[in-house]
Protein backbone atom coordinates (compact mmCIF):
# COMPACT_ATOMS: atom_id res chain seq x y z
CA UNK A 1 0.00 0.00 0.00
CA UNK A 2 1.45 3.29 -1.07
CA UNK A 3 -1.27 5.75 -0.08
CA UNK A 4 -3.98 5.39 2.49
CA UNK A 5 -6.71 7.91 3.16
CA UNK A 6 -8.61 6.82 6.22
CA UNK A 7 -11.89 8.39 7.35
CA UNK A 8 -10.75 11.79 6.23
CA UNK A 9 -13.02 14.73 6.93
CA UNK A 10 -12.06 18.26 6.09
CA UNK A 11 -13.71 21.33 7.43
CA UNK A 12 -13.36 24.20 5.03
CA UNK A 13 -13.60 27.76 6.21
CA UNK A 14 -14.90 30.59 4.15
CA UNK A 15 -16.50 33.90 4.86
CA UNK A 16 -15.81 37.47 5.81
CA UNK A 17 -12.19 37.10 6.80
CA UNK A 18 -11.01 37.13 3.21
CA UNK A 19 -9.97 40.41 1.65
CA UNK A 20 -11.14 42.63 4.45
CA UNK A 21 -9.00 45.23 6.06
CA UNK A 22 -8.25 45.72 9.70
CA UNK A 23 -10.85 48.45 10.10
CA UNK A 24 -13.55 46.35 8.52
CA UNK A 25 -12.54 43.43 10.71
CA UNK A 26 -12.78 45.45 13.91
CA UNK A 27 -16.04 47.08 12.82
CA UNK A 28 -17.64 43.76 12.06
CA UNK A 29 -16.37 42.20 15.24
CA UNK A 30 -17.80 45.13 17.19
CA UNK A 31 -21.18 44.96 15.48
CA UNK A 32 -21.29 41.16 15.57
CA UNK A 33 -21.47 41.12 11.83
CA UNK A 34 -18.40 38.98 11.37
CA UNK A 35 -19.36 35.69 9.85
CA UNK A 36 -17.11 32.77 9.24
CA UNK A 37 -18.89 29.90 7.66
CA UNK A 38 -17.38 26.52 7.79
CA UNK A 39 -18.66 23.44 6.13
CA UNK A 40 -17.50 19.90 5.66
CA UNK A 41 -15.87 19.82 2.23
CA UNK A 42 -15.20 16.14 2.71
CA UNK A 43 -16.94 13.80 5.07
CA UNK A 44 -15.48 10.48 6.10
CA UNK A 45 -13.72 9.64 2.86
CA UNK A 46 -11.55 6.53 2.71
CA UNK A 47 -9.58 4.88 -0.01
CA UNK A 48 -6.24 3.20 -0.43
CA UNK A 49 -3.93 2.75 -3.38
CA UNK A 50 -1.47 0.03 -4.19
CA UNK A 51 1.50 0.51 -6.45
CA UNK A 52 0.36 0.79 -10.06
CA UNK A 53 -3.21 1.74 -9.23
CA UNK A 54 -4.95 4.49 -11.10
CA UNK A 55 -7.76 6.05 -9.17
CA UNK A 56 -10.34 8.22 -10.85
CA UNK A 57 -12.12 10.73 -8.68
CA UNK A 58 -15.44 11.79 -10.10
CA UNK A 59 -18.12 14.11 -8.87
CA UNK A 60 -19.84 17.34 -9.74
CA UNK A 61 -18.49 20.78 -8.97
CA UNK A 62 -18.17 21.36 -5.26
CA UNK A 63 -18.07 17.67 -4.48
CA UNK A 64 -14.85 18.12 -2.52
CA UNK A 65 -12.44 16.67 -5.05
CA UNK A 66 -9.85 19.43 -4.98
CA UNK A 67 -9.98 19.75 -1.21
CA UNK A 68 -9.41 16.02 -0.87
CA UNK A 69 -6.38 16.24 -3.13
CA UNK A 70 -5.00 19.07 -1.06
CA UNK A 71 -5.12 16.78 1.94
CA UNK A 72 -3.45 14.01 -0.03
CA UNK A 73 -0.57 16.30 -1.00
CA UNK A 74 -0.26 17.72 2.49
CA UNK A 75 -1.16 21.29 1.55
CA UNK A 76 -4.12 20.98 3.91
CA UNK A 77 -4.44 18.98 7.04
CA UNK A 78 -7.51 16.77 7.49
CA UNK A 79 -9.71 17.93 10.34
CA UNK A 80 -10.41 14.30 11.16
CA UNK A 81 -8.89 11.09 9.90
CA UNK A 82 -5.49 10.34 8.54
CA UNK A 83 -3.52 10.39 5.31
CA UNK A 84 -0.55 8.03 5.10
CA UNK A 85 1.89 8.47 2.25
CA UNK A 86 4.71 6.14 1.41
CA UNK A 87 6.70 7.83 -1.28
CA UNK A 88 6.96 11.15 -3.04
CA UNK A 89 3.85 12.91 -4.23
CA UNK A 90 3.86 15.14 -7.28
CA UNK A 91 0.69 17.11 -7.52
CA UNK A 92 -0.45 19.26 -10.31
CA UNK A 93 -3.56 20.89 -9.10
CA UNK A 94 -5.10 23.25 -11.62
CA UNK A 95 -2.29 22.71 -14.00
CA UNK A 96 -1.81 25.91 -15.89
CA UNK A 97 -1.63 28.09 -12.80
CA UNK A 98 1.50 28.53 -10.77
CA UNK A 99 3.65 29.47 -13.72
CA UNK A 100 5.34 32.84 -13.69
CA UNK A 101 4.20 34.80 -16.70
CA UNK A 102 7.33 36.93 -16.92
CA UNK A 103 9.79 34.06 -17.04
CA UNK A 104 10.62 32.21 -20.22
CA UNK A 105 9.31 28.78 -21.04
CA UNK A 106 12.64 27.23 -20.14
CA UNK A 107 12.87 29.01 -16.80
CA UNK A 108 9.32 28.04 -15.96
CA UNK A 109 10.01 24.43 -16.81
CA UNK A 110 12.91 24.34 -14.38
CA UNK A 111 10.94 26.15 -11.71
CA UNK A 112 8.04 23.72 -12.05
CA UNK A 113 10.41 20.78 -11.96
CA UNK A 114 11.93 22.16 -8.79
CA UNK A 115 8.48 22.62 -7.24
CA UNK A 116 7.72 18.99 -7.95
CA UNK A 117 10.81 18.05 -6.01
CA UNK A 118 13.23 17.05 -8.75
CA UNK A 119 16.93 17.68 -8.89
CA UNK A 120 18.71 19.98 -11.29
CA UNK A 121 20.54 17.03 -12.77
CA UNK A 122 17.28 15.28 -13.52
CA UNK A 123 15.85 18.40 -15.13
CA UNK A 124 18.99 18.88 -17.24
CA UNK A 125 18.56 15.36 -18.51
CA UNK A 126 14.83 15.49 -19.17
CA UNK A 127 14.43 19.08 -20.32
CA UNK A 128 14.78 18.33 -24.03
CA UNK A 129 12.28 15.50 -23.78
CA UNK A 130 9.80 17.73 -22.01
CA UNK A 131 10.05 20.47 -24.63
CA UNK A 132 9.83 17.97 -27.47
CA UNK A 133 6.78 16.35 -26.02
CA UNK A 134 5.08 19.69 -25.48
CA UNK A 135 6.00 20.69 -29.05
CA UNK A 136 7.37 24.01 -27.83
CA UNK A 137 10.89 23.85 -29.17
CA UNK A 138 10.53 27.14 -31.01
CA UNK A 139 9.12 28.87 -27.94
CA UNK A 140 11.78 27.97 -25.37
CA UNK A 141 13.02 31.49 -24.80
CA UNK A 142 9.71 33.29 -25.14
CA UNK A 143 8.12 34.78 -22.04
CA UNK A 144 5.45 32.51 -20.72
CA UNK A 145 2.71 35.12 -21.13
CA UNK A 146 3.03 34.93 -24.91
CA UNK A 147 1.89 31.32 -24.95
CA UNK A 148 -1.65 30.30 -25.75
CA UNK A 149 -3.57 28.51 -23.04
CA UNK A 150 -3.33 25.28 -25.00
CA UNK A 151 0.45 25.57 -25.10
CA UNK A 152 0.57 26.26 -21.36
CA UNK A 153 -1.42 23.15 -20.60
CA UNK A 154 0.72 21.11 -22.94
CA UNK A 155 3.84 22.22 -21.12
CA UNK A 156 2.30 21.55 -17.74
CA UNK A 157 1.27 18.08 -18.78
CA UNK A 158 4.65 17.30 -20.28
CA UNK A 159 6.52 18.28 -17.14
CA UNK A 160 4.13 16.26 -15.02
CA UNK A 161 4.26 13.15 -17.11
CA UNK A 162 7.97 13.00 -17.82
CA UNK A 163 8.97 13.15 -14.23
CA UNK A 164 8.54 9.96 -12.23
CA UNK A 165 7.07 10.38 -8.78
CA UNK A 166 5.73 7.51 -6.71
CA UNK A 167 2.33 9.12 -6.65
CA UNK A 168 1.19 11.44 -9.42
CA UNK A 169 -1.89 13.58 -9.07
CA UNK A 170 -3.47 14.98 -12.19
CA UNK A 171 -6.29 17.42 -11.83
CA UNK A 172 -8.30 18.10 -14.96
CA UNK A 173 -5.28 17.64 -17.18
CA UNK A 174 -6.53 15.56 -19.98
CA UNK A 175 -9.30 17.92 -20.86
CA UNK A 176 -6.78 20.32 -22.35
CA UNK A 177 -5.11 20.63 -25.68
CA UNK A 178 -6.37 19.90 -29.14
CA UNK A 179 -7.40 16.47 -30.39
CA UNK A 180 -3.95 15.42 -31.53
CA UNK A 181 -2.30 16.34 -28.27
CA UNK A 182 -5.03 14.70 -26.27
CA UNK A 183 -4.38 11.41 -28.06
CA UNK A 184 -0.70 11.74 -27.38
CA UNK A 185 -1.24 12.59 -23.73
CA UNK A 186 -3.58 9.67 -23.23
CA UNK A 187 -0.99 7.35 -24.71
CA UNK A 188 1.55 8.86 -22.34
CA UNK A 189 -0.76 8.27 -19.39
CA UNK A 190 -1.07 4.63 -20.39
CA UNK A 191 2.69 4.40 -20.46
CA UNK A 192 2.90 5.87 -16.97
CA UNK A 193 0.34 3.44 -15.61
CA UNK A 194 2.05 0.51 -17.29
CA UNK A 195 5.32 1.73 -15.84
CA UNK A 196 3.90 1.12 -12.37
CA UNK A 197 3.30 4.64 -11.15
CA UNK A 198 0.39 5.27 -8.84
CA UNK A 199 -1.85 7.93 -10.22
CA UNK A 200 -4.87 9.88 -9.12
CA UNK A 201 -6.89 11.43 -11.89
CA UNK A 202 -9.54 14.02 -11.24
CA UNK A 203 -11.80 14.69 -14.13
CA UNK A 204 -15.29 15.52 -15.30
CA UNK A 205 -14.98 13.08 -18.14
CA UNK A 206 -16.52 9.73 -17.24
CA UNK A 207 -15.18 8.24 -20.44
CA UNK A 208 -11.61 8.94 -19.42
CA UNK A 209 -12.17 7.21 -16.12
CA UNK A 210 -13.73 4.22 -17.85
CA UNK A 211 -10.80 3.99 -20.23
CA UNK A 212 -7.95 4.45 -17.83
CA UNK A 213 -8.74 3.80 -14.18
CA UNK A 214 -8.91 0.60 -12.18
CA UNK A 215 -10.50 2.23 -9.13
CA UNK A 216 -13.11 4.93 -8.82
CA UNK A 217 -14.11 7.24 -6.02
CA UNK A 218 -17.40 9.07 -6.46
CA UNK A 219 -17.96 12.11 -4.29
CA UNK A 220 -21.10 14.14 -3.95
CA UNK A 221 -21.24 17.19 -1.69
CA UNK A 222 -18.31 15.89 0.30
CA UNK A 223 -19.86 12.49 0.90
CA UNK A 224 -18.34 9.34 -0.43
CA UNK A 225 -21.07 7.83 -2.59
CA UNK A 226 -19.15 4.88 -3.91
CA UNK A 227 -15.62 3.59 -4.00
CA UNK A 228 -14.16 0.46 -5.46
CA UNK A 229 -12.74 -1.44 -8.37
CA UNK A 230 -16.03 -1.85 -10.23
CA UNK A 231 -15.14 0.98 -12.60
CA UNK A 232 -17.80 0.40 -15.22
CA UNK A 233 -20.55 -0.16 -12.67
CA UNK A 234 -19.77 2.98 -10.68
CA UNK A 235 -19.40 5.02 -13.84
CA UNK A 236 -22.76 3.74 -15.09
CA UNK A 237 -24.48 4.76 -11.87
CA UNK A 238 -22.68 8.12 -11.84
CA UNK A 239 -23.75 8.74 -15.43
CA UNK A 240 -27.32 7.80 -14.53
CA UNK A 241 -27.13 10.17 -11.56
CA UNK A 242 -25.94 12.99 -13.80
CA UNK A 243 -28.72 12.27 -16.30
CA UNK A 244 -31.33 12.31 -13.54
CA UNK A 245 -30.00 15.67 -12.35
CA UNK A 246 -30.30 16.96 -15.88
CA UNK A 247 -33.87 15.82 -16.36
CA UNK A 248 -34.70 17.11 -12.93
CA UNK A 249 -33.66 20.55 -14.04
CA UNK A 250 -35.80 20.49 -17.13
CA UNK B 1 15.09 23.10 8.86
CA UNK B 2 18.61 22.94 7.43
CA UNK B 3 18.02 19.40 6.20
CA UNK B 4 14.78 20.45 4.56
CA UNK B 5 16.54 23.39 2.98
CA UNK B 6 19.11 21.08 1.44
CA UNK B 7 16.34 18.91 0.13
CA UNK B 8 14.75 21.90 -1.55
CA UNK B 9 17.98 23.45 -2.71
CA UNK B 10 17.11 23.26 -6.37
CA UNK B 11 13.76 24.94 -5.81
CA UNK B 12 15.40 27.58 -3.67
CA UNK B 13 17.96 28.37 -6.35
CA UNK B 14 15.26 28.61 -8.99
CA UNK B 15 13.23 30.94 -6.78
CA UNK B 16 16.22 33.18 -6.20
CA UNK B 17 16.85 33.28 -9.94
CA UNK B 18 13.23 34.06 -10.65
CA UNK B 19 13.13 36.86 -8.10
CA UNK B 20 16.23 38.41 -9.60
CA UNK B 21 14.93 38.20 -13.12
CA UNK B 22 11.52 39.60 -12.34
CA UNK B 23 12.93 42.40 -10.23
CA UNK B 24 15.46 43.69 -12.68
CA UNK B 25 13.84 42.88 -15.99
CA UNK B 26 13.92 45.74 -18.43
CA UNK B 27 16.00 47.92 -16.16
CA UNK B 28 19.18 49.46 -17.52
CA UNK B 29 21.15 49.44 -14.30
CA UNK B 30 19.89 46.10 -13.01
CA UNK B 31 21.29 45.46 -9.58
CA UNK B 32 22.92 48.88 -9.79
CA UNK B 33 19.62 50.31 -8.61
CA UNK B 34 20.01 48.55 -5.30
CA UNK B 35 23.34 50.31 -4.84
CA UNK B 36 22.17 53.64 -6.12
CA UNK B 37 19.33 53.94 -3.66
CA UNK B 38 21.42 53.85 -0.45
CA UNK B 39 24.09 56.04 -2.05
CA UNK B 40 21.57 58.70 -3.03
CA UNK B 41 20.04 58.62 0.44
CA UNK B 42 23.53 59.02 1.84
CA UNK B 43 24.20 61.97 -0.46
CA UNK B 44 21.01 63.76 0.49
CA UNK B 45 21.51 63.21 4.21
CA UNK B 46 25.07 64.46 3.89
CA UNK B 47 23.97 67.60 2.06
CA UNK B 48 21.15 68.37 4.45
CA UNK B 49 22.63 67.46 7.81
CA UNK B 50 26.27 68.46 7.49
CA UNK B 51 25.27 71.97 8.52
CA UNK B 52 23.36 70.72 11.56
CA UNK B 53 25.36 67.79 12.89
CA UNK B 54 28.31 67.33 10.57
CA UNK B 55 30.61 69.81 12.21
CA UNK B 56 30.38 68.26 15.66
CA UNK B 57 30.46 64.64 14.52
CA UNK B 58 33.83 63.21 13.49
CA UNK B 59 33.85 61.23 10.24
CA UNK B 60 30.32 62.32 9.53
CA UNK B 61 30.14 60.63 6.09
CA UNK B 62 31.08 57.28 7.55
CA UNK B 63 28.78 57.91 10.49
CA UNK B 64 25.88 58.46 8.10
CA UNK B 65 26.90 55.58 5.84
CA UNK B 66 26.77 53.06 8.70
CA UNK B 67 23.23 54.17 9.47
CA UNK B 68 22.10 54.14 5.85
CA UNK B 69 23.70 50.75 5.22
CA UNK B 70 21.88 48.98 8.05
CA UNK B 71 18.67 50.89 7.53
CA UNK B 72 18.52 50.20 3.83
CA UNK B 73 19.12 46.49 4.24
CA UNK B 74 16.50 46.25 6.95
CA UNK B 75 13.78 48.02 4.97
CA UNK B 76 14.57 46.30 1.68
CA UNK B 77 14.57 42.85 3.25
CA UNK B 78 11.47 43.31 5.37
CA UNK B 79 9.35 45.20 2.85
CA UNK B 80 10.22 42.72 0.12
CA UNK B 81 9.72 39.87 2.54
CA UNK B 82 6.31 41.09 3.59
CA UNK B 83 4.82 40.34 0.16
CA UNK B 84 6.73 37.13 -0.42
CA UNK B 85 4.12 34.75 0.90
CA UNK B 86 1.19 36.52 -0.76
CA UNK B 87 2.91 36.80 -4.12
CA UNK B 88 3.59 33.09 -4.12
CA UNK B 89 0.16 32.00 -3.02
CA UNK B 90 -0.35 30.53 -6.49
CA UNK B 91 2.41 28.09 -5.68
CA UNK B 92 1.90 27.10 -2.08
CA UNK B 93 -1.83 26.44 -2.54
CA UNK B 94 -0.99 23.95 -5.30
CA UNK B 95 2.24 22.32 -4.26
CA UNK B 96 3.40 21.35 -0.82
CA UNK B 97 6.65 23.27 -0.39
CA UNK B 98 8.11 24.87 2.73
CA UNK B 99 6.66 28.37 2.77
CA UNK B 100 9.69 30.10 4.21
CA UNK B 101 11.58 29.45 0.96
CA UNK B 102 9.82 32.39 -0.67
CA UNK B 103 10.88 34.72 2.09
CA UNK B 104 14.45 33.45 2.15
CA UNK B 105 14.68 33.93 -1.59
CA UNK B 106 13.69 37.59 -1.22
CA UNK B 107 16.18 37.95 1.59
CA UNK B 108 19.02 36.67 -0.56
CA UNK B 109 18.36 39.54 -2.92
CA UNK B 110 18.47 42.13 -0.15
CA UNK B 111 21.54 40.50 1.36
CA UNK B 112 23.46 40.75 -1.90
CA UNK B 113 22.77 44.44 -2.26
CA UNK B 114 23.68 44.90 1.40
CA UNK B 115 27.04 43.20 0.90
CA UNK B 116 27.76 45.27 -2.20
CA UNK B 117 26.92 48.44 -0.27
CA UNK B 118 29.16 47.24 2.51
CA UNK B 119 32.06 46.99 0.04
CA UNK B 120 31.41 50.58 -0.99
CA UNK B 121 31.41 51.59 2.69
CA UNK B 122 34.87 50.05 3.05
CA UNK B 123 36.03 51.98 0.01
CA UNK B 124 34.77 55.14 1.70
CA UNK B 125 36.63 54.12 4.84
CA UNK B 126 39.82 53.64 2.85
CA UNK B 127 39.58 57.19 1.54
CA UNK B 128 38.81 58.56 4.99
CA UNK B 129 41.49 59.05 7.60
CA UNK B 130 40.33 55.93 9.44
CA UNK B 131 42.63 52.94 9.56
CA UNK B 132 40.92 49.56 9.38
CA UNK B 133 42.05 47.04 11.96
CA UNK B 134 41.53 43.38 12.77
CA UNK B 135 38.64 44.49 14.96
CA UNK B 136 36.63 44.89 11.77
CA UNK B 137 36.21 41.12 11.76
CA UNK B 138 33.92 41.49 14.77
CA UNK B 139 31.40 42.95 12.30
CA UNK B 140 30.53 39.38 11.40
CA UNK B 141 28.49 39.28 14.57
CA UNK B 142 26.08 42.14 13.79
CA UNK B 143 25.91 41.09 10.12
CA UNK B 144 24.86 37.53 10.90
CA UNK B 145 22.47 38.77 13.57
CA UNK B 146 20.99 41.32 11.18
CA UNK B 147 20.41 38.66 8.53
CA UNK B 148 18.55 36.51 11.07
CA UNK B 149 16.69 39.48 12.49
CA UNK B 150 15.47 40.50 9.03
CA UNK B 151 14.32 36.96 8.31
CA UNK B 152 12.41 36.90 11.58
CA UNK B 153 10.74 40.26 11.00
CA UNK B 154 10.02 39.22 7.40
CA UNK B 155 8.29 36.06 8.63
CA UNK B 156 6.12 38.01 11.04
CA UNK B 157 5.20 40.60 8.42
CA UNK B 158 4.50 38.15 5.61
CA UNK B 159 2.23 36.13 7.88
CA UNK B 160 0.40 39.24 9.05
CA UNK B 161 0.09 40.47 5.48
CA UNK B 162 -1.81 37.32 4.53
CA UNK B 163 -4.36 37.99 7.27
CA UNK B 164 -4.58 41.76 6.94
CA UNK B 165 -3.58 43.72 3.87
CA UNK B 166 -3.39 46.80 6.10
CA UNK B 167 -0.12 45.48 7.38
CA UNK B 168 1.53 47.12 4.39
CA UNK B 169 0.35 50.63 5.30
CA UNK B 170 0.87 50.23 9.00
CA UNK B 171 4.38 49.03 8.40
CA UNK B 172 5.04 51.93 6.06
CA UNK B 173 4.18 54.36 8.85
CA UNK B 174 6.05 52.30 11.41
CA UNK B 175 9.28 52.29 9.41
CA UNK B 176 9.06 56.02 8.76
CA UNK B 177 8.82 56.68 12.49
CA UNK B 178 11.49 54.12 13.26
CA UNK B 179 13.86 55.81 10.86
CA UNK B 180 13.77 59.00 12.95
CA UNK B 181 14.24 56.99 16.12
CA UNK B 182 17.30 55.13 14.87
CA UNK B 183 19.81 57.96 15.06
CA UNK B 184 20.74 57.60 11.43
CA UNK B 185 21.68 61.24 10.88
CA UNK B 186 22.00 62.62 14.40
CA UNK B 187 23.98 61.67 17.45
CA UNK B 188 22.37 60.50 20.67
CA UNK B 189 24.71 62.35 23.04
CA UNK B 190 22.57 65.44 22.80
CA UNK B 191 19.91 63.52 24.76
CA UNK B 192 19.88 62.95 28.52
CA UNK B 193 21.54 59.83 29.93
CA UNK B 194 18.13 58.33 30.54
CA UNK B 195 16.86 59.01 27.03
CA UNK B 196 19.98 57.43 25.61
CA UNK B 197 19.09 54.22 27.44
CA UNK B 198 15.76 54.12 25.60
CA UNK B 199 17.58 53.99 22.29
CA UNK B 200 18.89 50.58 23.30
CA UNK B 201 15.35 49.25 23.01
CA UNK B 202 15.50 49.85 19.28
CA UNK B 203 17.16 46.88 17.54
CA UNK B 204 18.02 48.97 14.51
CA UNK B 205 19.89 51.44 16.69
CA UNK B 206 21.86 48.58 18.23
CA UNK B 207 22.99 47.33 14.84
CA UNK B 208 23.90 50.78 13.60
CA UNK B 209 25.70 51.61 16.84
CA UNK B 210 27.72 48.40 16.55
CA UNK B 211 28.91 49.26 13.05
CA UNK B 212 29.85 52.80 14.07
CA UNK B 213 31.61 51.69 17.18
CA UNK B 214 33.83 49.26 15.29
CA UNK B 215 34.43 51.30 12.16
CA UNK B 216 34.77 54.80 13.58
CA UNK B 217 35.87 54.30 17.17
CA UNK B 218 37.77 51.08 16.51
CA UNK B 219 36.17 49.55 19.59
CA UNK B 220 34.12 46.38 19.94
CA UNK B 221 30.98 46.98 22.08
CA UNK B 222 30.73 45.25 25.44
CA UNK B 223 29.15 41.87 26.12
CA UNK B 224 25.87 43.42 27.29
CA UNK B 225 25.48 44.96 23.87
CA UNK B 226 25.96 41.59 22.20
CA UNK B 227 23.37 40.05 24.45
CA UNK B 228 20.83 42.77 23.69
CA UNK B 229 21.22 42.10 19.97
CA UNK B 230 20.96 38.35 20.50
CA UNK B 231 17.73 38.78 22.46
CA UNK B 232 16.18 40.89 19.70
CA UNK B 233 17.14 38.33 17.08
CA UNK B 234 15.75 35.45 19.12
CA UNK B 235 12.48 37.25 19.75
CA UNK B 236 11.97 38.17 16.08
CA UNK B 237 13.00 34.79 14.74
CA UNK B 238 11.12 32.87 17.40
CA UNK B 239 7.91 34.80 16.85
CA UNK B 240 8.25 34.46 13.07
CA UNK B 241 8.83 30.71 13.16
CA UNK B 242 5.99 30.25 15.60
CA UNK B 243 3.58 32.15 13.33
CA UNK B 244 4.62 30.13 10.31
CA UNK B 245 4.31 26.87 12.16
CA UNK B 246 0.97 27.68 13.70
CA UNK B 247 -0.58 28.91 10.47
CA UNK B 248 1.16 26.59 8.02
CA UNK B 249 -2.06 25.00 6.81
CA UNK B 250 -4.26 28.02 7.50
CA UNK B 251 -2.67 30.52 5.12
CA UNK B 252 -4.45 29.06 2.14
CA UNK B 253 -7.86 30.04 3.48
CA UNK B 254 -6.93 33.69 3.33
CA UNK B 255 -5.45 34.09 -0.14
Amino acid sequence: MILEVKNVSIRYKTGDFKDIGLKEYLMRKATHNYHVKSFWADKDVSFSLEKGDMLGIIGRNGAGKSTLLKAVTGIMEPTKGKVTRKGSVAALLELASGFDKELTVKENTYLRGAMLGYTRKFMDETYDKIIDFAELKDFQDRPFKQLSSGMKSRLAFSIASLVQPDILILDEVLSVGDGAFRKKSEAKMREIIDGGATTILVTHSVNQVRAMCNKVLWLEKGEQVEYGGDVQGICDRYQAFLDSMDTGKR
Amino acid sequence: MIKKLMQHRFLFEELVKRDFKTKYKRTVLGIGWSLLSPLLLLLVLKLVFTELYGKTTPHFSIYLFCGVLVWNYFTEATKGGMRSLMDNSGIFTKVNVPKYLFLLSKNVQALISFLLTLVILFIFVAFDTLTPSLRYFSLFYPIICLVLFNIGVGMILSALFIFFRDTQYLYEIFTRLLMYLSAIFYTVDRFSEQAQQYFLLNPLYLFIRYFRSVIIENAVPDIRFHLLIAVDVLVALGLGCWMYKKNNTKFLYYV
